[in-house]
């Protein structure tokens, strides 16, 4: 039952914990993963991937709706439920038996069970209450991930009331639904259910949907889900849920009044916490902070010889944000030279909402407020050639640049594909381009893209086509 | 017989560089001025023209090729009706360090490269660094050559340039956690004068040259009378030519060198080149800093020539006026104090050259002469040199030919 020590040992193998024991392995370290569910984690099988999965039919199932206007004629347009969740199901099996693929080409030994700390150096491996295997590591890395958050009182059921990992498999089309939360996750089921037909209302506490992303993108996109019927009540909050046999009666409360919304579902998307439950913390000296566990910038804890990445060390809980943080960690443990701690500045964000979201960077009122002296670059879909091709003219895609150094504080996009557009903006964040370089690259005519070319030359007040 | 075509060099700070690219190929017709490689400097990325016409024959050195020195053979050229088998009765690639090699004058050596304290951005003299960076460094006048870069492969990027200028860009969080810039001393007070881009190169050649180059001393006491009276009695002659101590050095210098050429030469890391020119550089202070203006062909000059050519370069320099040409290149320094009344000090040589000769002060001392005390009017000359170029018995004897050219000044008129 006792394993030889093995150079790393992770526990968890979402998208911090797998592609630290790949990086591991690449680095010439003994790996091992521990998982107690799916490999691939939360992103592959219950997040990202699935979500895309039911997104991609509500924008097949939009464009089909919508035939007509590109000359086609699609007959009757329906859907199967069914089979939308069969698809982002089998997508999600997929990609994790993959992930099984990748870590044992990189010989990465595998555990099913759940892992925790048993004293210096050790983890246990439990499989159905049963200790299954005793590890001994030189790095234990923890990428135990995070959970729905449930308010008080306002606790999840799985029937009427669900949180991510219901609305992944709903086993019936809501007619009425509310979202509580209108972040990422939040606004993407929104959008998923809005475009299948349900009605669909978003309660959020802040002021604004997507409270992250600057206020334009936020404005602009609140515009956007009520033209598509979306109800939005922002500054408000649920006090009450009073469930009934198939229907929920939801006290909102806004502004001093309080209104009671009937609904059939309700999904609960008001945030996550850390999995620090279970994983042997106590009795080390691991701190916490609430639900997370606390790290210096290399993702080291206050235990020597363990580690935290990912969702669990906190915000902003993006699976990209975990890789690279698993990335750090290793290759600091390994002693690579030139390894830097994460930018939080520098992390994209996107959301698959219609239309869809995607950022990087301080906002606009967030730079002002750190002092920059901005210089801010706006260009709208309807200017450009390839999106009025497309019939896709609605949006906008913003830049923040530092007015004294041309750095590219911030980028802003909304509308379609933005999600695969914003990485153009990061590989420029990263070589510390500046309005230069940008305005200087030729980007391909007719493409989207050539809007950000557009919004940087805005910002130096020279856009061509707007 | 096939022309040799030399690695240029194409800025004063150039040792080596990258031959990036052949613009031409093997075959080609080549005209003067026509554009045959590109050429990367540590500045920039340069076309090199050809000087010379013919037929590209041979490459020697191919294109992507880094850290070619500067006067290596990079390509030979057959001249017009040329047999393409001549190509073969020379070595297909010419070593620098094989031979001695015959450098023509344009083709002297280049001032030695600037080292910087720790340019891990550099790889064959470039500097990496994000255009951000740039940008940040060039407003607050941060010397890229003084950073180390702590971004992919040692690239400079903007955290580096603010810890370097300990000036935030902006208002950021992050700026408070930057260590705060060193407290003024408690007692004193002073002014900051920021180094010029010469005082720079002149921080850093010397520091350079004082670390690196293992110098030694030679001091000899030359007795001045009879030049004096030469000088006096020249200057006398109404003719308007006013003849300096120092230009009779320079004289003597330049013959005392090819007496003893093994003097005239300097240090690469391959070879030793020893000058066929005697080109003397001759130190001149400025309010900007110390220059070394070149008499070309001093042996070739007479001292009327000497001196008034040390005129109008003096002039220049303290102007500002040089051209690169005037001051860049050299086989020999002089660096005279003997004006302040310096009686004897140690000049710190000049890179790549392998001598320095420290003139100082013509005071009259007591000397003895056939056993007895005597007056008589006598100069200090220190000779620095750099060991790894000239040996001791070598700074010998070129400091007793200049003994018989500075003690019998007639021989200096032959």
């Amino acid at each position: 039952m006792s394993e030889s020590p093995f150079d790393i040992v992770v526990i968890g193998s979402g998208p911090g914990g797998y592609v630290a024991a790949i990086r591991a392995a690449q680095l010439g370290l003994s790996a091992a993963v521990v998982e107690r569910e799916n490999l691939g984690g939360i992103c592959l099988n219950w997040g990202c991937i699935p979500t895309k999965a039911l997104l991609r039919s509500a924008e097949i199932y939009r464009y089909m709706q919508h035939a007509e206007s590109y000359g086609l004629s699609a007959g009757a347009v329906g859907f199967d439920l069914g089979k939308i969740v069969a698809r982002s199901r089998a997508v999600a099996n997929q990609l994790s038996a993959g992930i099984k693929h990748l870590l044992k080409k990189n010989k990465v030994s595998l555990f099913d069970g759940s892992g925790s700390l048993n004293g210096p150096g050790k983890v246990k491996v439990v499989k159905d209450g049963k200790a299954v295997a005793d590890l001994a590591a030189s790095h234990i890395i923890l990428a135990t991930g995070a959970r729905a958050r449930s308010l008080p009182g306002l606790e999840a059921d799985g029937k009427l009331v669900w949180t991510y990992r219901d609305a992944l498999v709903p086993n019936t089309m809501p007619k009425r639904l509310l979202v509580v939360g209108s972040g990422a996750i939040g606004i993407e089921f929104a959008s998923f259910f809005n475009a299948l037909g349900s009605e669909v209302t978003v309660v959020e506490v802040l002021d604004r949907v997507l409270p992250v992303e600057d206020q334009e993108i936020s404005a602009l996109a609140r515009k956007s889900f009520e033209k598509q019927g979306m109800k939005i009540l922002t500054g408000a909050s649920v006090s009450r849920l009073k469930k009934s046999a198939e229907s929920v009666a939801v006290t909102v409360e806004s502004g001093g009044k309080s209104q009671e919304i009937i609904v059939d579902r309700v999904i609960l998307a008001v945030g996550i916490v850390g999995n620090i439950e279970n994983i042997g913390l106590e009795g080390t000296k691991i701190k916490t902070d609430k639900t997370h566990v606390l790290v210096n910038p290399w993702l080291e804890t206050g235990e020597p010889g363990v580690y935290a990445i990912g969702d669990l060390v906190g915000p902003p809980w993006l699976a990209h944000k975990a890789s690279h943080e698993a990335i750090i960690c290793v290759e600091k443990i390994k002693g690579l030279p030139h390894v830097h701690p994460l930018d939080l500045r520098n992390i994209p964000g996107c959301t698959y909402c219609h239309p869809q979201v995607a950022s990087v960077g301080l906002t606009e009122k967030q730079a002002v407020e750190l002092g920059f002296l901005v210089k801010v670059g706006h260009f709208p879909f309807i200017g450009n050639g390839k999106a009025i091709a497309l019939g896709e003219t609605e949006g906008m895609i913003k830049t923040v640049f530092d007015a004294r150094t041309g750095e590219l504080l911030g980028a802003h996009m909304i509308g379609a594909e933005v999600t695969e557009l914003i990485q153009g903006f990061m590989v420029a964040k990263t070589l510390e381009t500046t309005e230069v370089e940008l305005i200087d690259s030729i980007f391909p005519h007719p493409t989207l893209s050539e809007m950000m070319h557009e919004s940087v030359l805005d910002a130096y007040g020279r856009a061509i086509h707007f | 017989m096939p022309i040799q075509v030399l690695m240029p060099a194409l800025s004063p700070t150039m040792t080596e560089g990258n031959l990036a690219k052949w613009l031409k190929k093997e075959g080609d017709v080549i005209k003067s001025g026509d554009l045959i490689a590109e050429i990367e400097t540590d500045k920039a990325t340069m076309e090199f023209e050809a000087v010379e016409e013919g037929i590209l024959g041979r490459i020697l050195v191919p294109g992507g090729s880094q850290g070619v020195a500067v006067n290596q053979p990079i390509a030979l050229m057959l001249a017009e009706g040329e047999d393409k088998a001549a190509l073969d009765h020379l070595p297909a690639a010419v070593p620098a360090a094989a031979a001695p090699e015959k450098l023509t004058a344009a083709a002297a050596p280049a001032a030695p490269p600037p080292s910087s304290p720790a340019p891990a951005a550099t790889a064959g003299g470039r500097i990496f660094a994000t255009p951000l960076a740039k940008r940040i460094a060039k407003e607050n006048g941060v010397d890229l050559r003084t950073v180390s870069g702590s971004g992919p492969h040692g690239r400079i990027v903007k955290a580096d340039i603010e810890a370097a200028s300990a000036a935030p860009s902006t208002a950021l969080p992050a700026a408070a956690a930057r260590p705060a810039p060193p407290a003024a001393p408690a007692s004193g007070t002073y002014t900051e004068v920021p180094l010029t881009a010469m005082r720079k190169v002149i921080a850093r050649r010397l520091t350079e040259a004082k670390q690196t180059v293992p110098h030694f001393y030679l001091t000899v006491d030359y007795k001045l009378d009879k030049l004096l009276a030469l000088r006096s009695e020249l200057n006398q002659r109404g003719d308007g030519v006013k003849l300096s101590v120092n230009d009779f050095i320079i004289r003597a210098v330049a013959l005392g060198l090819r007496k003893v050429p093994a003097a005239n030469a300097s240090f690469s890391e391959t070879a030793i080149r020893l000058y066929d020119e005697v080109d003397i550089s001759v130190a001149v202070a400025t309010p900007a800093g110390l220059l070394t203006p070149i008499i070309r062909h001093a042996d070739q000059k007479g001292l009327a020539a000497i001196s008034s050519e040390m005129k109008a370069l003096a002039a220049k320099a303290k102007d500002g006026k040089l051209k690169p040409e005037e001051f860049q290149g050299g086989g020999f320094s002089i660096s005279n104090l003997g004006m302040y009344g310096i009686k004897d000090f140690a000049a710190i040589i000049n890179p790549p050259q392998g001598c320095i000769l420290a003139v100082g002060a013509g005071e009259q001392r007591p000397v003895v002469i056939d056993g007895a005390l005597a007056i008589a009017t006598v100069m200090s000359c220190t000779l620095s040199v750099d060991h790894r170029v000239v040996d001791g018995a070598i700074g010998a004897e070129f400091l007793a030919a200049l003994r018989g050219l500075i003690e019998d000044p007639l021989t200096m008129l032959l």
